[in-house]
């Protein structure tokens, strides 16, 4: 499976990641390489072989269904790179 | 360097207890080192003021007679660890301001038991890296040179920072991650002891999250017995991470009799990879030899799968870290970029990311980002999954015949230099963690240990796995190596 720039630019998009057209046939051809490389794994005979779901076999713990902290707007927005009235502060999402 | 710096922490604890030295003594000669280790760039944030009080408290801890076996050691702490109201950036610039509100719960487990910090280590940029050279704060370099050179080494990766500042004397012990070798190899690379435990021992509260299904914390020592006195600080169940296991953490320290007499050590052929370097095989012949004379049978063992384990790792680590690193957007915290006239919400998430994240950062996320696409999803991620489980099966049919612990190289080579791997592809960096991801793979606990000088006077580190949850057994074969092989050398100081 060969990776074309257009595929390169379409899994920026996907990721959200900004790439300069020029800068996506050395993208690619890093693509490429990476995914030679990750190829060989279809030599592998995973036939019934389960996927793995968690690495240790344990049943993961469940909490009791009660609240246990809250009122921390100040120190929740302390780190936001922009916060207006309370609120996280974005561009327009809706024209 | 100074003498209380290069203290171990058992020698250092014992010495506090007798009221021979204080807290604030062993402080103040770390920060003196650390103000004298630029050239390192081991140490990213100092937080003195924080040193001082925290030194203080554990001096009069010790005075009260309340003394846990951390109180009054100063450590370093790996960028990785969110420390409250201390930048926490994971060396990258996507967190460039960022001030936690909160505390990982294993750096508040250490300072629970009285450790004090004295400040955040360097690594590569979200623990992604073997070299330290991916990080924002720039390239950590190794205390160590090869004999009668000046040229910079690293000292390798992820957690770099805390390697260089072990070996260095800069601290007395160091916090690290390890998510493919992490802890390991720049262990190796820099002649000090580093623990990966079992995952589930150690929680991930608190740490910016890499590879979810693989990071995990260890200490990064001088010696095994410090290994055994930090884990125990460390470890334990945490409700807020649902993945930390809810059993009994033994005490490790105990478990170093040094007495390997009639256990299984075992050889897997597979790691005798194609092209090994003469020294790495004779490093591991050696060691094999040296568990051998402490009494231990030395079996040969097949782990078939092993050649499958990097390939698959580097499927699973990039799907995880694009899942982990959607939340860098430049809304809640961190780096926004700046923006033109008419840019939406889209074009923030895309500005911000791109020049937020280093190169490296970029290519695993959208190389999981596209293993995790519609249509390759099957062919890639869960085929990678299932291989995974063929990994761990190789391990537990070792272990169920009878292998105690398994000994292979920590790393296929000594240091190299800085700069040296980069016009290599991706690809080849990522050879450095051959030895060491299978064990993040199957989610056991490994140690590297070091074990020898190379013909430059690089140290070399040998690797032994053990069993899930026997850190104390994997602790005391550890602890027999590091008998057996005397490695006393430590860097000149050229810093």
């Amino acid at each position: 499976m060969s990776i074309d720039h257009e595929t390169a630019a379409k899994v920026a998009k996907l990721a959200r990641i900004r790439v300069e057209d020029a800068a996506l046939p050395a993208l690619a051809a890093e693509f490429n390489t990476i995914l030679g490389f990750i190829e060989q794994l279809g030599a592998v005979d995973v036939e019934g072989v389960e996927p793995m779901t968690g690495v240790t076999p344990m049943r993961l713990k469940r909490r009791d269904d009660v609240v246990t902290d809250g009122g921390q707007q100040a120190a929740i927005l302390s780190n936001a790179p922009d916060a207006r009235e309370g609120f996280f502060a974005v561009p327009k999402v809706v024209e | 360097m100074s003498d209380l710096s290069t203290m171990t922490i058992a020698a250092a604890r014992d010495a506090l207890r007798a009221g021979d030295v204080t807290a604030a003594d062993l402080t103040e000669a770390c920060l003196r080192e650390i103000e004298g280790a630029g050239a390192l760039n081991a140490v990213v944030h100092a937080t003195a003021d924080i040193a001082r009080e925290q030194a203080a408290r554990a001096d009069a801890r010790l005075r009260d007679g309340d003394a846990p076996a951390m109180c009054g050691i100063p450590l370093g702490i790996k960028d990785l660890f969110c420390t409250k109201g201390v930048p926490s950036q994971a060396a990258s610039g996507i967190l460039k301001g960022f001030r936690p509100e909160y505390e990982s719960t294993v750096t508040a487990k250490l300072w629970d038991a009285g450790a004090v910090m004295l400040g955040k280590l360097n690594m590569d940029e979200f623990a992604m890296g073997s070299s330290n050279e991916t990080s924002v704060y720039g390239d950590a370099v190794n205390p160590w040179r090869a004999t009668g050179s000046d040229a910079a080494l690293t000292p390798g990766g992820s957690s770099g920072g805390s390697a260089a500042a072990v070996a260095a004397g800069l601290c007395l012990a160091a916090t690290g991650t390890d998510t493919g070798g992490s802890i390991r190899q720049p262990a190796a690379f820099t002649g000090i002891t580093g623990l990966k435990p079992t995952y589930g021992r150690c929680s991930r509260w608190g740490i910016v999250a890499f590879a979810s299904s693989l990071d995990q914390a260890g200490p990064m020592t001088r010696d095994v017995r410090d290994a055994a006195i930090m884990l125990q600080a460390m470890a334990g169940h945490d409700p807020l991470d649902s993945t930390s296991a809810d059993m009994p953490v033994p005490d490790f320290e105990a478990a170093l009799t040094g007495d390997i007499r009639g256990t299984k050590i075992g050889i897997p052929r597979e790691y005798r990879m194609d092209g090994m370097s003469p020294e790495i095989a004779k490093l591991w012949e050696d060691g094999a030899a040296m568990l051998r004379g402490a009494g231990a049978e030395v079996v040969d063992i097949a782990l078939p799968h092993t050649q499958h384990a990097l390939p698959a790792y580097y499927v699973i680590a990039p799907a995880e870290a694009s899942s982990n690193l959607a939340r860098y957007d430049g809304v809640r915290f961190g780096h926004r970029a700046r923006l033109a006239p008419g840019d939406g919400i889209t074009e923030m998430y895309e500005k911000t990311r791109a020049e937020g994240f280093g190169a490296e950062v970029q290519r695993r996320v959208m190389v999981g980002t596209y293993v995790l696409s519609a249509g390759f999803y099957d062919a890639y991620y869960n085929r990678a999954r299932k291989v995974r489980t063929l990994i761990k099966r190789d391990f537990e049919a070792a272990f169920a015949a009878g292998v105690d612990a398994i000994l292979t190289p920590a790393t296929p080579s000594a240091a190299f230099r800085l700069g040296e791997m980069a016009t290599a592809d991706p690809v080849q960096m990522y050879l450095n963690d051959v030895f060491t991801v299978t064990v993040n793979l199957a989610g056991l606990p490994g140690i590297s240990v070091p074990a020898g000088l190379d013909r430059r006077g690089l140290p070399l580190g040998l690797q032994l796995i053990g069993k899930p949850w026997d850190e104390a057994g994997l602790l005391n074969h550890a602890y027999a190596l590091e008998r057996a092989a005397g490695f006393t050398a430590r860097p000149d100081r050229w810093w």
